[in-house]
């Protein structure tokens, strides 16, 4: 209750290994990484201390808390690894790390066929072409995908499942794999601290208690950070109750890379952003009408403008010519129908689905209706919720579709994220080309640890490896699992550091109490607890995060529009309101949580408004446009823009990184690339 | 897509110290109004933040007492629909009711095996320190999952 709060009681414990979320990626890790541990132990006697903390609970914490209703990431036998990194670079516009990509096709059915070992049911065909859920497949006796089951594409990439309880099964086997003393929930991390005596390499991070006056301090030799994306930094298009209703999770509010940045360690394409076009207001998943019920999207008059303004994608050689253009070019279609009045845009689910009458019987019929509440019922229930407010029946009314605010992630369809060391043996670059990187950073991409940061002892996965993207649940938990085992590698290359916070441990309870003591000091001030001149709640300060982000640095108001001249006066605006997060009150444990939540959405916000204006074109028509350089300059820009940023000045710096193919990329278009 | 808790069915879990839904919500919404002072009602939970939640039914699904509900965004759906699950041991029955009437009821799977049952490492191998350094993950050789790869697609791979 507001203003009875008790000094909090400080626990210290010391680690080899931390996981910081409790999401797929680091579900991922705390499967592999215990397996290693126990080896160790086996082969060693040496016991390596391990805790993986949540600011939920596992069971349905981060983007898979209401289940999915498809594995997007499942290579399978007929497909390869070089496919797949082709796939990813061509949909974020050429401008990712094949070694990455690559090395992820190479592991990610791994995790796939262990899900549906520990009970996710996947859809199965039969030898007659015939679909069966996942239960059902199973009790026909239809072999795993292991056992060579052929799955439901709905896709290339795409499998189906019944996966409402995706999390649930993941997180038991990670539960189960770690044992409860090593979990702990409920726990937010608000920061990491470097090592007193290399500032260069991580020695843990502090967090507190959401249920009690408790602060965390962990020491660790190594961390993966793995916190999932940023969500709710633009302003929502709905603003109400609404506001909650999110495409990508409320919850994940850009800690891993807010975090990252103020320990250090470099970040990449965070001018990347992904702005989905989903179903309106619901944001309900679209990709299952696209791919399995054929169903096409219409400006209000009944064009297709996929077909109408094709043209249009002969402005992006050679990205516009791929057989599937990027996902920001479809974008760019629907925007250009938006912009000229010829909205609503539809998903025309009335034609798709009659279509599929006339060749179906009426109990495939039934079957497919309820595959497609299905696709909402499992991942996206708010969907269902306008569908029966609204009285729409897809077979009788068509849904309206509309891109949403813009998200900051870097495993679904984005690619910002944090600059991690990869594999050796693909043929990544060893060297750079460009002037201008900072002295202390490593050369090439690889510098000995698959998945850490250019902190060491630092790692991440999912959604916070960028130049990557395309990762989805799967390739998070398989990506958990790679960085996992080289961090048990790190810690007993590093076995006999002795690891030293640079901060004492009073300093980071106060800094974390900040907001309290701001709260307890002024609240008498005024009568009005909400306006007091000497504080802000941390409310008003994610709203004027997200008017500020929404109309300067390309928000859904600007329709997506920004310039030299605006990100100025963002990036004044910006600074001042990090100097004012400094004043914000928490009045109770759940205020304190969306304090913190909400200065990692700023920093998050701030390195993406940066990125912005460093690269200068419009390398994602669709998701971002500035004006002023309205253009892909494939000549000066097909590079990565990374960053690294000085907690102590408070600055960013941001630089150029040479891309470099590793496969051939040529393949994927109808005309030779023309570069 | 707010929750309430309906005032008549939420047994505050019992008093027992952690509740259902506080223990469960991704996004610490739900909260046990102890004294009442917060609500009127003591001993019952409520969503203390409604415009920040995601409809991910968490919450609903957990409830012992089946006493949570949404009531879909004041500010963009028109009142009188729902949609509301119960959640067995190996599936779920969604009955859905729209806003004239319809109504339609599905059940989905969503595990084939019994919840607790999984054993993370039975018959899986026992790796060797000294792999450590080796690409890929410690299942590879028994999963299936693993792809080498086609190297003649790798360019720059000397
Ligand atoms: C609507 C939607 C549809 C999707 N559809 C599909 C699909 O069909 N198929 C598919 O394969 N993938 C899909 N995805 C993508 C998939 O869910 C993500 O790619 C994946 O979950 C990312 O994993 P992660 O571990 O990086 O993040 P998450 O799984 O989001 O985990 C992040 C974790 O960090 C915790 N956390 C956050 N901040 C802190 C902090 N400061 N301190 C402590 N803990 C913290 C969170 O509680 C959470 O446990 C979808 C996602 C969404 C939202
Ligand atoms: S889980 Fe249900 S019964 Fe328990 S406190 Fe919450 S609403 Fe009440
Ligand atoms: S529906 Fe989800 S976000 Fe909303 S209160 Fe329930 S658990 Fe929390």
């Amino acid at each position: 209750m507001a203003g009875t709060f008790e000094k909090p009681e400080v626990v210290q414990e010391d680690l080899d290994i931390l996981l910081i979320g409790g999401g797929m990626a680091c579900c991922g890790a705390a499967y592999e990484v215990m397996r290693w541990a126990e080896a160790v132990k086996a082969e060693t006697g040496t016991e390596l201390k391990i805790k993986m903390v949540d600011k939920a609970a596992v069971d349905r914490s981060g983007a898979v808390a209401q289940g999915l209703s498809a594995i997007n990431t499942y290579i399978g036998p007929d497909l390869d690894p070089a496919d797949y990194a082709r796939m990813v670079s061509n949909d974020l516009m050429g401008i990712t790390r094949d070694d990455l990509t690559y090395d992820l096709g190479r592991v990610v059915d791994d995790s796939v066929h262990l899900f549906e070992e520990w009970g996710l049911p996947i859809w199965k065909t039969d030898a007659d072409g015939v679909r069966h859920d996942g239960a059902e497949a199973q009790k026909e006796g239809l072999p795993s995908l292991k056992d060579g089951g052929k799955p439901v594409r709905s896709g290339k990439w795409q499998i189906m499942i019944n996966g409402e309880s995706y999390k649930w099964i993941v997180a038991e086997a990670a539960k189960k794999a770690l044992g409860l003393d090593r979990i702990q929930e409920r726990v937010f991390i608000v920061k990491l601290v470097n090592d007193k005596n290399d500032p260069s390499r991580i020695a843990g991070a502090v967090g507190f208690s959401v249920r009690e006056n408790r602060i965390y301090i962990y020491k660790a030799k190594s961390v993966l950070l793995a916190a999932g994306g940023c969500v709710n930094l633009f302003r929502p298009r709905s603003v109400g109750e609404g506001s909650g209703r999110a495409w990508y999770p409320v919850w994940n509010a850009g800690s891993t890379y807010a975090m990252a940045a103020e320990a250090g360690a470099e970040l990449t394409m965070m001018e990347n952003r992904f702005v989905p076009a989903r179903f309106k207001d619901g944001y309900g998943p679209v990709g299952a009408w696209f791919l399995l019920f054929k169903a096409k999207a219409i400006n209000a008059y009944g064009e297709d403008y996929m077909v109408k303004n094709k043209e249009m994608l002969n402005d992006y050689p050679p990205y516009g010519q791929a057989a599937v253009p990027a996902s920001c070019l479809r974008n760019h279609l629907m925007l250009k129908e938006m912009k000229d009045g010829h909205g609503p845009i539809y998903m025309d689910t009335v034609t798709a689905l009659a279509k599929l009458r006339e060749t179906l019987t009426p109990k495939e019929v039934k079957h497919l209706e309820a595959e497609a509440w299905e696709d909402f019922l499992d991942m996206c229930i708010g969907q269902c919720g306008i569908w029966v407010g609204e009285n729409i029946e897809p077979e009788k009314k068509m849904s309206e579709l509309m891109p949403t605010e813009p998200y900051l992630l870097g495993s679904h369809s984005g690619c910002c994220g944090i600059w991690v060391s990869g594999p050796t043996d693909l043929g990544a670059p060893t060297s750079e080309e460009y002037d201008g990187i900072p002295a202390h950073l490593p050369k090439g991409w690889s510098w000995g640890y698959r998945s850490m940061t250019t902190v060491k002892g630092l790692f991440t996965a999912g959604d916070g490896v960028g130049a990557s993207g395309h990762k989805f649940s799967s390739g998070s938990h398989a990506e958990g699992r790679l960085a996992s085992k080289a961090m048990v590698k790190y810690a007993l290359d590093n076995k006999d550091w002795k690891v030293e916070l640079d901060t004492s441990a009073e300093q980071l309870a106060e800094e974390i109490y900040k907001p309290v003591r701001t709260f307890l000091e002024h609240k008498d001030y005024t009568t009005a607890i909400d306006v007091n001149p000497h504080y802000i709640t941390p409310k008003m300060l994610q709203m004027r995060l997200q008017k500020i982000m929404d109309e300067y640095v390309a928000g859904c108001s600007t329709y997506y529009n920004t310039n030299d001249k605006m990100l100025a006066v963002a990036e004044e605006k910006l600074e001042l309101l990090k100097e004012d997060a400094g004043k914000m009150r928490a009045k109770d444990l759940h205020e304190l949580l969306r304090a913190w939540e909400n200065y990692h959405r700023i920093l998050t916000a701030e390195a993406h408004m940066k990125h912005i204006q460093f690269r200068e074109e419009s390398r994602y028509p669709g998701f971002y446009y500035r004006t002023d350089k309205n253009f892909v300059d494939e000549k000066n820009w097909h590079c990565f823009v990374n960053s690294v940023y000085d907690k102590t000045s408070h600055k960013w710096t941001c630089f150029k990184r040479k891309h470099v193919d590793l496969v051939d990329k040529s393949k994927l278009f109808k005309a030779a690339a023309p570069h | 897509m707010p929750t309430f808790v309906r005032t008549e069915k939420c047994d505050g879990c019992k008093g027992q110290d952690k509740t259902a839904c506080m223990y469960i919500c991704p996004h610490n919404l739900m909260k046990l109004d102890k004294d009442g002072s917060e609500t009127g009602h003591a001993m019952k939970a409520f969503n203390q933040e409604p415009e920040q939640c995601w409809e991910c039914y968490s919450c609903v699904k957990i409830c012992p007492q089946g006493a949570i509900e949404c009531r879909h965004y004041a500010d963009i759906v028109p009142l009188g629909g729902s949609v509301q699950p119960l959640r067995g041991s190996d599936s779920i029955m969604w009955t859905i009711k729209f806003r004239n009437g319809t109504l339609k009821r599905f059940k989905f799977p969503i595990r084939t095996t019994a919840e607790g049952s999984i054993d993370p490492f039975g018959g899986k191998p026992m790796p060797k320190m000294a792999d450590l350094a080796s690409p890929a993950v410690f299942t590879k050789d028994v999963m299936g999952g693993y792809r080498t790869g086609n190297p003649a697609e790798l360019i720059r791979r000397s």
